[in-house]
């Protein structure tokens, strides 16, 4: 015989102990185990939901829950705004074989009335939604990995053949915070390879440049332009504002300058660097694995390594080296996978190998080493040959 | 025995453009020391007066550090690869 909706709910509560919301609170307070269950529809969730709550509409529940919860003897308190939803999802949930469902009476709103703890996910706009969902879809980004990336700020040392990739690139996945140095101009030679750059801003400054590209690709992004050369006197005031340092540079003097800054800030970064065919990436840092010293303790005398613009570099390597360096920001700002802590990627573009080298921290490291020498910045062009001790 | 020893495209001007060449030795020192007598010109590049490698090129030996392993010394075993790996500074 057919049930009408009150004998449903009856019957619901027969099966299903309810609990109130300030006993829901004294579990949680009292660190009990309980999963809480989220039955309401997604964007209600999104608005503001219970700490830890997992979301799962109730619509999908009985298709998703198995995924979501797959011990049955999970104790699981089901909530929606009011009580009525979660009655009947918790009542389903008993039918699936779930041993201790309860439901809360009252739900999010008496809940939320009461002045207990809750919190909100971002709130994305429509065109956001649109923009990042290949993103949502990866259960690695999703929703929340999205906010951290627009949370995320990022410092890209150079805009030139390696920041260009891996601002642009960060710049689509939507990383919220975008800084950039470099105190050089667009000049028509960049253009081969620093895809940053158009033809009729040659001449412009670079960061102003990077910024026009970047925002017309994604208005979302805050991009600081920096347009002075990093030095050990501003590179700590800059860096600190930064979670994450991205090396684009191309000289020795600014790599160990960056190098020590990051290690004494305690800042990742990642490093990258071209030669003609040639490509490294690295991920340094502090405390989790080497930093630059370790590997290369001190520079080649100052000729014995020539420059790009010595000895050219071929235009798609950049992109390769950075796109690797944007990756790894990324993995660093979502916390995902294993990142390039300690192993170095190689490129060698011509015979079209890869090799992933092994790096270790050197306890004896003149910077991040158990007994350091070098504790404050010095002067870089100096411990790189460039300049003597006593010359302006 | 040979090692396979990779070459960095700034000291291939030495190898005639070989990206790898064949090297004999049942060390790095010894390998490093054929290494010159093939393309003379090399050693330089990888070591000081000393003899110690330069503190600014990293050898790997099937892709370790060799600073961490026996440096010098490190034995070598026939077919292992051994990678010149130089600090570059292009962005």
């Amino acid at each position: 015989m057919a049930k009408t909706y009150k004998e449903l709910m009856e019957e619901a509560r027969q099966i299903v102990p309810e609990v109130a919301i300030d006993e829901v609170k004294n579990r949680i307070e009292r660190g009990e185990n309980w999963t809480l269950l989220d039955v309401r529809e997604r964007e209600e969730y999104r608005e503001g939901h219970l700490d830890g709550a997992l979301s799962l509409p109730r619509g999908f529940l009985e298709m998703r829950v198995e995924e979501a919860v797959p011990d049955k003897s999970t104790p699981i308190i089901a909530y929606c705004a009011g009580g009525i939803r979660s009655l009947i999802a918790a009542r389903t949930l008993k039918e699936l074989g779930y041993e201790k469902v309860t439901s809360m009476s009252g739900g999010y709103t008496s809940w939320k009335n009461a002045g207990y703890k809750w919190v909100a996910d971002r709130q994305f706009t429509q065109e956001q939604i649109t923009r990042y969902a290949r993103h949502f879809t990866l259960p690695e980004v999703g929703e929340k990995g999205q906010a951290k990336l627009m949370d995320a700020k990022v410092l890209c040392i150079g805009a030139g053949g390696l920041g260009s990739p891996v601002a642009f690139y960060l710049a689509a996945a939507g990383v919220g915070t975008i800084g950039i140095i470099d105190n050089d101009t667009v000049d028509m030679s960049n253009l081969q390879r620093q895809i940053l750059h158009t033809n009729d801003r040659v001449g412009m400054p670079k960061v102003e440049s990077a910024q026009k590209t970047l925002n017309a690709l994604n208005p979302d992004v805050k991009v600081i332009p920096l347009n002075e050369r990093l030095s050990s006197e501003n590179v700590m005031r800059i860096i600190k504002d930064y979670d994450i340092v991205i090396n684009g540079c191309d000289n020795f003097p600014t790599r160990y300058l960056i190098n020590d800054a990051c290690v004494m800030a305690k800042k990742p970064l990642v490093d990258g660097s071209i030669f003609q065919f040639e490509g490294q990436a690295t991920v340094f840092y502090p405390d989790r694995g080497p930093c630059y010293r370790c590997l290369f303790p001190e520079p080649p005398p100052p000729g014995a390594a020539p420059s790009c613009a010595e000895a050219g570099v071929l235009g798609v390597l950049p992109g390769l080296v950075g796109c690797m360096q944007a990756l790894e920001a990324m993995k660093l700002i979502l916390g995902a996978g294993k990142p390039l802590i300690g192993r170095m990627m190689h490129f060698d573009t011509l015979s079209s190998e890869v090799r992933v080298l092994k790096l270790r921290r050197d306890p004896n490291c003149l910077v991040c080493g158990d007994h350091p020498k070098i504790t404050e910045l010095i002067d870089y062009e100096e411990f790189c040959g460039l300049r003597t001790a006593h010359s302006a | 025995m040979g090692a396979r020893v990779r070459i960095p495209t700034p000291l291939r001007r030495f190898t005639g453009g070989a990206e790898e060449v064949s090297a004999d030795g049942v060390t790095i020192a010894a390998v490093v020391d054929n290494l010159e007598q093939r393309h003379p010109g090399l050693k330089e590049r990888l070591c000081d007066e000393a003899g110690k490698v330069r503190r600014f090129v990293n050898i790997f030996v099937n892709g370790d550090d060799i600073r961490f392993l026996n440096n010098l010394e490190t034995t070598i075993k026939d077919g292992d690869e051994v990678s010149i790996v130089p600090a570059i500074a292009g962005g």
